[in-house]
């Protein structure tokens, strides 16, 4: 079977404890403020993305236990969230996260030919952790950009309008730790159609 | 087809800056207190006379579902923008959000204030993080400058923004899935009714707008309803962002009006379907929920609400995949049945199940392994899931496969002949 980040991570990868830091700490205490005081359960989905952030991509056991505890609501309401929404990750990722967009509108703009680009390229699975931990590769359903597809996003940006050519070229400067342009990796800005 | 002077997004590609400074230079927040004079009603009113139709893909009519809230103002009303934007062949709110935020948090103001809602959230899927962070920086100008929040546009009207995230979960472009997501519940429809104008978010009354259709709002009422009913045609009105995606030489998003012949709009904007018109198999019309339509259909058809029904499919969100003839089109609704797989909340047996026994069959057909009978049997498992969900998810599942067999049953036929001919 396929692996995947939303199987709960090996007690011997859980940390031992969670608690959000002094900036998450005040951003939490303002996401609270944002929904009637009867509705607690409303922050939880804001609070787990915190708490992804914080521990680099991946929701910890802890993590659950202490938004529960923060909201004084019942730990399973938070763990439900966490497995139901398919961008929280509940095992580590990579420092590069890279999710290959391969609904219709990018398979018929070759997705599946990235989607083999990155695997071979970076010699692990779909839902696996390269052995250096720089990268991970999951498949994503649409991302929303389909005028500019094939889309692959890495980590919070997305990378439109890729070719092989330009999806080895932005693996090999993220192995060197190098900038890449965010969005079109081709003439255009946004989703206007190209000139000629 | 439309005159550059009717065009609604003038910075859908992000030529210019998408906060204040460019916004007001493009006309947003012109006048807004003076909107915020005339009374609610003839605010719905006016939007029912434009003849506005929901763009987030059911169509219905805007100032009607707005009528539909109640007066009364004991109870707390709420204004919610879905912008959960994650219909496959989809992106116009993305660019409305990074490059028009003003128009959609006007449209906010004005609507919130027509039905009597002071608070807004704005439902943004978690995947447009950048997207979200200029809609946030643009909210926060708009703060700064009063333009929303206590006496929002120095009117008597309080109205407060706040963006939620959501995390990945297509389901909830659902509205009422939507409001269970803002709840902090898993994405699961409720069951209608009640509706969201009764009970909706925090058990009051709500109602749910697509993120283009409110984006419109601040355009019809400065330039009159009437202007509106004149772009598109009868029943069909106003312009429209349609998202050309697929086998076509450039790929685009443009604003057209309502009515527009789909050959025009491929060939005038997208740059003709690869390899020429005659290379053209099928085109998905409104989004990967409606039934595909053969090439002899998209030579005249019309790209609107009404035409797109007559020929048994539909306009969904406008999202136009082009599908050329050196691909699989098994393949490609295959991968539909997949995607619907994956998305189905789980709540409903028939979608459950369904869309298992859906994707399961298709991948089949795909390889070649399957026999006549299957093909009749797919065809009942889709009417066996269509209209038996509580939300449309279902149906849109079966639909792509009734698109499919309705239009290339033989050649799938032809594919079993073959396969059977070389065992033999």
């Amino acid at each position: 079977m396929e692996k995947s980040f939303k199987k709960i991570a090996e007690e011997l990868i859980q940390p031992k404890k969670f608690a959000f830091d002094k900036d998450n700490l005040s951003k939490a205490n303002k996401i609270v403020q944002m929904y009637p005081k009867n509705f607690k359960e409303s922050s939880i989905m804001p609070l787990l993305t915190l708490a992804q952030e914080q521990n680099n991509g991946w929701i910890p056991k802890k993590a659950i236990e202490y938004i529960s505890k923060f909201l004084k609501v019942s730990e399973i309401r938070v763990l439900e969230l966490a497995t139901f929404y398919s961008m929280y990750n509940l095992s580590p990722i990579g420092k590069y996260h890279i999710e290959v967009c391969t609904t219709s509108p990018c398979m018929l703009r070759g997705a599946d030919s990235i989607m083999l680009k990155c695997k071979e390229k970076l010699g692990i699975n779909i839902g696996e952790l390269s052995k250096d931990k720089k990268f991970s590769i999951n498949h994503v359903e649409c991302l929303g950009a389909c005028v500019n597809a094939p889309v692959i996003k890495i980590n919070k940006d997305y990378y439109e309008d890729i070719t092989i050519n330009t999806c080895e070229e932005i693996l090999n400067k993220l192995n060197n730790n190098k900038k890449i342009k965010v969005g079109p990796q081709s003439s255009r800005k946004a989703s206007e159609p190209t000139k000629s | 087809m439309i005159k550059k002077s009717n065009i609604i997004f003038t910075n859908l590609y992000g030529g210019s800056s998408p906060l204040l400074k460019g916004a007001v230079k493009r006309g947003d927040w012109k006048n807004t207190k003076s909107i915020l004079k005339i009374s609610p009603q003839k605010i719905i009113d006016c939007v029912k006379a434009s003849g506005l139709r929901g763009r987030g893909g059911a169509g219905f009519s805007t100032g009607m579902k707005w009528d539909f809230m109640p007066k009364s103002t004991n109870k707390q009303h709420y204004l919610v923008i879905n912008a959960d934007e994650g219909e496959p062949g989809t992106c116009k709110d993305r660019d409305i959000i990074r490059n028009e935020p003003h128009k959609l948090i006007e449209g906010c103001l004005i609507a919130g204030y027509a039905i009597n809602a002071t608070k807004c959230y704005i439902y943004i899927r978690g995947e447009f993080f950048n997207e979200a962070q200029i809609l946030q920086n643009a909210i926060d100008e708009a703060y700064k400058k009063k333009l929303i929040g206590k006496k929002a546009c120095n009117s008597n009207f309080n109205f407060d923004i706040y963006i939620h995230y959501g995390a990945g979960a297509y389901v909830c472009g659902e509205e009422t899935a939507l409001i269970e997501s803002l709840e902090g519940k898993k994405g699961q429809p409720r069951l209608k009714p009640p509706f969201p104008a009764n009970v909706g978010l925090f058990g009051m009354p709500t109602t749910v707008n697509n993120v283009e259709t409110i984006a419109v709002i601040p355009t019809i009422m400065r330039r009159g309803s009437q202007w509106f009913y004149n772009l598109g045609t009868k029943n069909n009105t106003g312009s429209k962002i349609f998202c050309i995606s697929g086998h076509v030489n450039k790929p685009c998003n443009v604003e057209e009006e309502l009515g527009v012949p789909l050959k025009y709009l491929i060939q005038k904007y997208a740059g003709d379907v690869i390899g020429g018109w005659d290379n053209l198999l099928a085109v998905i019309p409104g989004g990967s929920s409606v039934p595909l339509i053969p090439k002899s259909v998209c030579d005249n058809v019309l790209m609107d609400f009404d035409s797109l029904k007559d020929c048994g499919s539909g306009l969904g969100t406008a999202g136009i995949i082009v599908i050329n003839k050196q691909i699989d089109i098994v393949q490609v609704i295959s991968r539909l049945s997949e995607f619907y797989k994956h998305e189905s909340c789980g709540q409903c047996t028939p979608c459950r199940e369904g869309t298992g026994w859906l994707m399961r069959m298709m991948k089949r057909i795909q390889t070649g392994e399957f026999t006549a009978e299957e093909l009749d049997l797919l065809e009942e498992v889709t009417y066996q899931i269509e209209g038996h969900t509580i939300c449309a998810l279902g149906d849109a599942a079966a639909w792509p496969i009734q698109g499919l067999l309705k239009n290339f049953k033989n050649q799938i036929l032809n594919r079993i002949n073959k396969k059977s001919s070389k065992v033999a």
